[in-house]
């Protein structure tokens, strides 16, 4: 079993990631003022990773940051895992090439934190110790269960890993002027140094830092262009409008989304997705109790929501800019240098100058090897907690944990540099779309039911999630997407880019059926044992206190 | 936790008020999220020209508002949701730890 499920991951992502070119990095002289803000940054995280080593102890310190992080903290934690690369560049980049058409993604993905906040924070928080998969098999079979949503982890992780590799490359590559290959290599490398001395600690705190520059960097860049228009922003659409070839086409969505069941199916992969990211679940466990993880979403809300708001300005400021006559310098043949992508962050070079170009660019850099260092944590966390020391070695001691789970990190950083170098020319809006269509499919059906359905088994749960899995996975093989641009096949099998919808409704009534057509002794035991999870998951008592998990 | 206890949590009338006001309360306000949101997106996709409507004589259409809109009503539903969990919802739960502390 282990085998077939690590053989399918294998497979799928080497098929997606094989996608087709998202933009074209070319090299650029040195920039100084750049550099230099780099390395004050890399210099200052790694005085953190110093610190957070020193400190970084037991198994719950190396996962959870030993559980003592405030909602304020987390939260900004939390949006500084959210505010990615993918968020930055690739939102302010879609608003610059299609104007309103990008601020749907941004809706979509900030309507999942209600969702989370009202279902599941408080009671992942209660239930759970290190990993989202703690809660899955709270009462259902260790083995299974752990095996399964292990798997499912892994592969969210690996499709986000890869997405952000690729993304951090091209943008070291035209900032510093330096190799695609070492510009992966550099951040691999860092990744591990980070992940593996200063564990959840130092990720938390270089997240929060990272949060606080971006909202700070971009804050500046809306000012800078609001005020250019006496802080209309009706001025601002007025002036973006003229400047764009499409006219007033960009002030109204009809872009990407041009079908009912995609408009849907997206909207539900953005929305559930973000209820089953690994890594974003994981924040929940370093709080102390349920009433700091609810704060922790707001705080969490307040900022990927006024993030967003600010990135509709930049997007319509770097229109307006970028296709002046002085923004011709940012044009390499008719084409903006970098790609679109770049749109933020020549707008940082408009409003202020070389210094603060250096200062957005690392902090771009930090962005990225913040996300890359919580992601590898949740990965890492599934090898070593979930599979590890639950499934092949029970009699584990913590030390062997850590270790295994520090192994894992390094391996996880070889993979995605290998990845990323291997898939330069993917599309990485695609990857992350997929990674968001995988966790929704995988990962929230049995989180939600084992959370909410007394009669959930493990036979139901496995079946199910597995069945859920596989369809996401091959309706976006035989989508348009593969199977016509990458396969070069002439019509899809199945007709639409986003699965979710199908593939979501799939795992519900798989794990529904597998369920209830359950009929042993162990079945009869799982659901026996609801009422002391349900009592648990609601009141916190005896869940895992701050300090001793 | 064995049996017992779990009954006995059943039981406290505090553990059955705290479970029925907050499971309804997440209900509707989860319900509100999310027709809103399928009304955003199912309007983008069945007809996208209702949002391109303009709000003036200028360029500005109503979809930028809205958007901002649901950005914001979603802080704050999550704000109105932990108003009320963090300070009613936490009182009961007190109120049952004590009548249970003993035997926790």
């Amino acid at each position: 079993m282990f085998r077939i499920l690590a053989l399918i991951s294998i497979f799928s992502i080497a098929l997606f990631a094989a996608g087709d070119a998202s933009f074209e990095a070319t090299k650029r002289e040195l920039n100084i003022p750049a550099i230099i803000m780099f390395f004050i940054f890399v210099g200052g995280t790694l005085v953190i990773t110093y610190w957070a080593a020193k400190r970084t102890k037991s198994a719950s310190d190396f996962y959870t940051a030993g559980g003592g992080i405030s909602g304020f903290q987390n939260g900004m934690a939390i949006a500084g895992d959210y505010m990615s690369a993918a968020s930055f560049l690739g939102i302010s980049g879609l608003v610059y090439l299609s104007g309103y058409d990008g601020l749907i993604y941004a809706v979509g993905f900030l309507v999942g934190w209600p969702v989370i906040l009202f279902l599941m924070a408080e009671k992942l928080r209660n239930l759970g110790k290190f990993t989202f998969t703690d809660i899955a098999a709270y009462r259902l079979g260790q083995k299974e269960i752990r095996t399964l949503a292990a798997f499912g982890s892994l592969a969210v992780v690996t499709l986000y890993l890869i997405a952000q590799m690729v993304g951090s490359g091209k943008l070291i590559q035209v900032l510093f002027g330096l190799e695609y290959e070492y510009a992966v290599i550099l951040v691999g490398v860092m990744m591990i140094i980070y992940v593996t001395f200063g564990g959840m600690l130092a990720t938390t705190w270089v997240q929060i830092i990272k949060a606080i520059l971006l909202l700070s960097g971009v804050s500046f860049m809306g000012f800078m262009v609001l005020q250019h228009f006496g802080f209309s922003f009706e001025a601002l659409a007025t002036k973006a409008v003229d400047s764009h070839a499409k006219g007033q086409a960009i002030m109204e969505p009809g872009g990407f989304i041009s079908d009912p069941i995609s408009a849907i199916s997206l909207g539900m992969a953005l929305m559930l997705g973000t209820a089953g990211l690994p890594h974003v679940l994981m924040r929940f466990f370093t709080v102390g109790n349920a009433k700091e993880a609810r704060k922790s979403v707001v705080y969490a809300t307040g900022f990927i929501g006024y993030f967003y708001l600010v990135i509709a300005v930049i997007g319509l400021g770097a229109i307006v800019f970028l296709n002046s006559p002085e923004g011709q310098q940012y044009f390499v043949d008719g084409k903006l240098f970098g790609g679109n992508n770049m749109a933020a962050i020549h707008l940082s070079h408009v409003v202020g100058g070389n210094v603060f170009l250096g200062f957005i660019s690392a902090v771009a850099f930090a962005t990225i090897l913040a996300v890359v260092s919580g992601l590898t944590l949740a990965g890492a966390s599934a090898i070593s907690h979930d599979l590890y020391a639950s499934v092949i070695n029970p009699n584990a001691s913590e030390e062997q944990e850590i270790r295994v789970s520090k192994i894992s990190v390094i391996i996880i950083g070889i993979v995605g540099v290998i990845l990323g170098i291997a898939f330069e020319q993917q599309n990485i809006a695609f990857m992350v779309g997929l990674a968001f269509a995988i966790a929704a499919s995988a990962n929230f059906p049995i989180l939600f039911l084992s959370i909410y359905w007394s009669k959930l088994t493990t036979r139901g749960a496995f079946l199910g999630g597995l069945l859920g899995l596989l369809t996401a996975v091959v309706l976006v093989i035989v989508g348009p997407i593969v199977w016509v641009q990458i396969l070069g096949n002439a019509e899809p099998l199945f007709p639409y880019k986003h699965p979710a919808l199908f593939s979501v409704i799939i795992a519900f009534v798989g794990i529904w059926f597998f369920s209830i057509t359950d009929k042993s002794q162990r079945a009869k035991d799982e659901a026996k044992a609801f009422e002391a999870q349900k009592v648990r998951a609601e009141t916190g008592f005896g869940a895992a206190g701050a300090v001793d998990h | 936790m064995n049996d017992e206890l779990v009954e006995k949590i059943k039981a406290n009338p505090n553990y059955q008020t705290l479970i029925k006001k907050r499971t309804g309360f997440a209900i509707k306000l989860g319900i509100f999220v999310l027709v809103m949101f399928y009304a955003y997106i199912l309007t983008i996709a069945f007809d996208p020209t209702v949002l391109g409507a303009k709000t003036g004589d200028g360029v500005m259409t109503i979809a930028f508002p809205i958007a901002a809109a649901i950005i914001i009503i979603s802080f704050f539903t999550t704000l109105i949701y932990v108003r009320r969990a963090n300070g009613e919802f936490e009182d009961l739960i007190e109120k049952v730890r004590k009548d249970v502390k003993d035997e926790l």
